[in-house]
């Protein structure tokens, strides 16, 4: 029993936070914003230089095979830097869609090696997604359809853009017409696959959420610290000191079913819904209060799109409904431990 | 990461299993806020250490056997799953027993861990006084240097189930002339001492579950001091805050709070139908408690690999007690009209626990520093926010 990271790990993630501040400083983000597609090619290249996009396809197509654990860091700093490239969708939830497909699976090989070449976008549409983010760069569309999974191109698909509130989210409405040209896989290997697809999705959401959060508070608290009323910094004031406790004590109590998810991810645990869910709703409910304190905490500046939260802010409400609202995952939640003979209760933390 | 338990773990859990199926007492004990039941906590209390379970991480020769604190959590874990009796001890075992360990001398820990572990010895918490609750440093309560004793004068106050315990421990002034956090000297008083008047006070539930206890010249040997003379007050913050937050109530308790919610709702369910609001705090107790579970062994982990934990666990404390209220709060709402009555009413359900637990849970935000003074910590010391 051992529920921390190792030296490695964590050495993972201070790297991966090194590169990207670097890389996507706030003024580059509003950059980013203002263009028509939304997406630095240059800042994408970078991050598969850095193998970010190669990090989970399986060594044989050229990847390094790592798995949900690192994803569940990488998430969170991608969050903190509010990346504006869907990144995670390709290298991590597509890439582990295919993964988790039979070997051999047509065009399987090929897009996984794409994936970790870097240079490849594949969009994911799965049902409980009714925008699709990225349809529009993308070069590959990976689509569940009745648990089967249907792979079209862009030029293939019908799609309208739409425009988000987080300008760094790119969401497409699809229409799709399934046909056995487009079919790779039946739903009988289809199916588990989407499921653990789901889930990816979700906890990569999660982490991200939680890494939004942890950003907010980081900006309320420099915030707290500089700003003076009545003489003093506000963050001497207990009514702002007490909002701030709780953001963190919202993130804190976030990490463990986070990585509670990712390892029951990565094990194949048979309660791998249950666990992904309850990390989705804790992570976005940190990144909620983190939001509602941290524009608070920010007063009047914090309505303004001068100041730099609004754009950890929105991403965060933008993704709230991502890979499934927050009633879509309480009711997986209630699924598992409302049912007859559920394993809950003290003994079961780990085990059940 | 590894979130396996291993052959000894396991082996452990399964002997602690075996045991509490055979010993737990079938009827519940009597509430331990009276004398009856103080006592029958005392007997069971002493059947737990003569197997080594009391005080599971303690060393050997103080009355444990030596478990790490992954075992520690096991053993919580097997002991509210099997609803064992509340820990009557729990003020001494918690919060001295910890304090002893780091500063007691060999002979201090071998005076007192014993006979604590064994609950010989019973032990209320003289941390507050009439004018120093939140604002501990104010304490005026004096303990004069006379040869080899203290000469101790002046009233605690809110210590839990003192007029049955046999010893008291707390900060006392021992420099008349200093001032807040100084010239404060940490000492264990027997509640016999001559001079010692326990004034019970009526809790809540109507039980003399506290009590003010009054000195007046009352002498213990400069050997009852933990620590050195004058440096009470970081002999108490020492470990604080670890204990306060993890040690004193582990997850344990509230995932078995949260699964007795579950089948409240279920059966609420099976009763009048699904009701959506009430679902979802049912679920949010689950979470709440399994998030517990899962940061504590996290801690833990940390711990293990050498890690200090300060101020972080402050969170724990404002997380244990607002969840523990929420959900007894959620219980009640369930229980509808029947969630006024108290135990041996005869239309009681669940013989008045709910309600029970739901007027102790009023108290968890206040007591072991209120959850005012522990956000004023997490936003001090963590997110390092400037004092007022």
């Amino acid at each position: 029993m051992d529920f921390t990271f190792t030296e490695d790990q964590l050495a993972f993630k201070e790297a991966i936070s090194r590169f990207l501040m670097t890389e996507a400083p706030p003024e580059m983000l509003r950059e980013i914003w203002d263009t028509e597609e939304g997406r630095s090619p240059e800042l994408r290249r970078k991050m598969a230089e850095q193998g970010l996009t190669a990090l989970s396809v399986p060594e044989d197509q050229g990847g390094l095979g790592m798995d949900d654990i690192a994803w569940a860091l990488l998430t969170q700093e991608l969050g903190y830097y509010a990346i504006p490239d869907s990144m995670a969708d390709t290298a991590y939830v597509a890439s582990g869609l295919l993964t988790a497909l039979p070997e051999g699976t047509r065009r399987r090989e090929e897009l996984l090696e794409k994936i970790a070449e870097g240079n490849f976008r594949v969009a994911v549409a799965h049902s409980v997604n009714p925008l699709v983010a990225d349809v529009h760069v993308a070069d590959k569309i990976l689509i569940e359809h009745e648990g089967q999974v249907h792979l079209v191109s862009r030029d293939q698909l019908d799609y309208e853009r739409n425009s988000s509130i987080d300008s760094s989210r790119r969401v497409s409405r699809i229409h799709f017409k399934a046909s056995a040209d487009s079919k790779i896989a039946d739903a009988d290997c289809g199916a588990a696959a989407w499921g653990e697809t789901l889930n990816r999705g979700a906890l990569a959401v999660a982490g991200q959420s939680l890494g939004l959060a942890q950003r907010m508070l980081d900006l309320s608290v420099d915030y707290a610290v500089q700003r003076k009323q009545f003489g003093k910094p506000i963050g001497s004031f207990q009514a702002v000191k007490h909002k701030l406790a709780d953001v963190v004590s919202g993130i804190e109590f976030a990490k463990p079913p986070l990585y509670r998810a990712a390892y029951a991810l990565a094990h194949g645990d048979p309660r791998a819904d249950l666990y992904v869910s309850h990390a989705k709703l804790a992570c976005c409910q940190a990144a909620m209060v983190a939001a509602r304190h941290g524009i608070q905490v920010h007063g009047a500046m914090g309505y303004t799109w001068e100041a730099d939260l609004q754009m950890f802010m929105k991403r965060a409400w933008a993704l709230q409904a991502s890979w499934g609202t927050a009633e879509f995952h309480r009711q997986r939640v209630a699924n598992d431990i409302l049912a007859d003979g559920a394993a809950i209760g003290p003994q079961y933390t780990f085990e059940g | 990461m590894q979130l396996k338990f291993n052959d000894k773990q396991n082996a452990f859990r399964a002997e602690v299993r075996e045991w509490l199926a055979q010993n737990v007492p079938s009827e519940p004990l009597l509430s331990y806020d009276t004398r009856e039941g103080f006592e029958q906590h005392r007997e069971w209390e002493g059947k737990l250490y003569q197997n080594r379970l009391s005080m599971v991480m303690w060393p050997q020769d103080l009355g444990g056997r030596g478990c790490d604190l992954t075992e520690w959590l096991i053993f919580e874990e097997e002991y509210y799953a099997a609803g064992a009796p509340m820990r009557v001890n729990q003020n001494g075992q918690y919060l001295l027993g910890p304090t002893l360990m780091e500063f007691g001398t060999e002979e201090q820990k071998h005076r007192f861990l014993p006979r604590m572990a064994a609950s010989k010895d019973m032990w209320a918490q003289g941390w507050s006084e009439p004018d120093a609750g939140s604002d501990m440093a104010a304490v005026r309560s004096k303990a004069i240097r006379d040869g080899d004793e203290f000469v101790i004068n002046g009233q605690k106050t809110w210590s839990t189930r003192a007029i049955y315990a046999d010893w008291i421990f707390g900060l006392f002034r021992s420099d008349p002339d200093s001032k807040r956090h100084h010239g404060l000297s940490y000492l264990v008083v027997p509640l016999d001492a001559p001079g010692v008047t326990i004034r019970p006070i009526k809790a809540l539930n109507g039980k003399d579950a506290f009590a003010e206890v009054f000195f007046d010249d009352v002498r213990v040997p400069a050997s009852n001091c933990i620590g050195d003379e004058g440096q009470g007050w970081s002999v108490a913050m020492a470990t604080a805050g670890f204990e306060r937050g993890l040690l004193l109530r582990s997850p344990a308790r509230f995932q078995q709070t949260a699964k007795r919610l579950v089948d409240l709702y279920r059966q609420y369910a099976a009763d009048y139908g699904e009701n959506g609001a009430l679902r979802n705090a049912v679920l949010e107790g689950w979470m709440g408690a399994e998030a517990y579970a899962q940061a504590a062994y996290h801690t833990v982990g940390l711990v293990d690999k050498g890690a200090k934990i300060g101020a972080e666990s402050s969170i724990n404390k404002v997380i244990w007690s607002e969840l523990d209220l929420k959900m007894h709060e959620t219980a009640m709402e369930m229980l509808g009209a029947y969630g006024e009555l108290r135990g041996g009413s005869p239309a009681a359900l669940d013989d008045g626990s709910w309600l029970e637990g739901f007027l102790f849970a009023q108290a968890g935000p206040i007591y072991a520093g209120t959850n005012e003074i522990q956000r004023n910590i997490i936003a001090e010391r963590m997110l390092g926010l400037p004092r007022a």
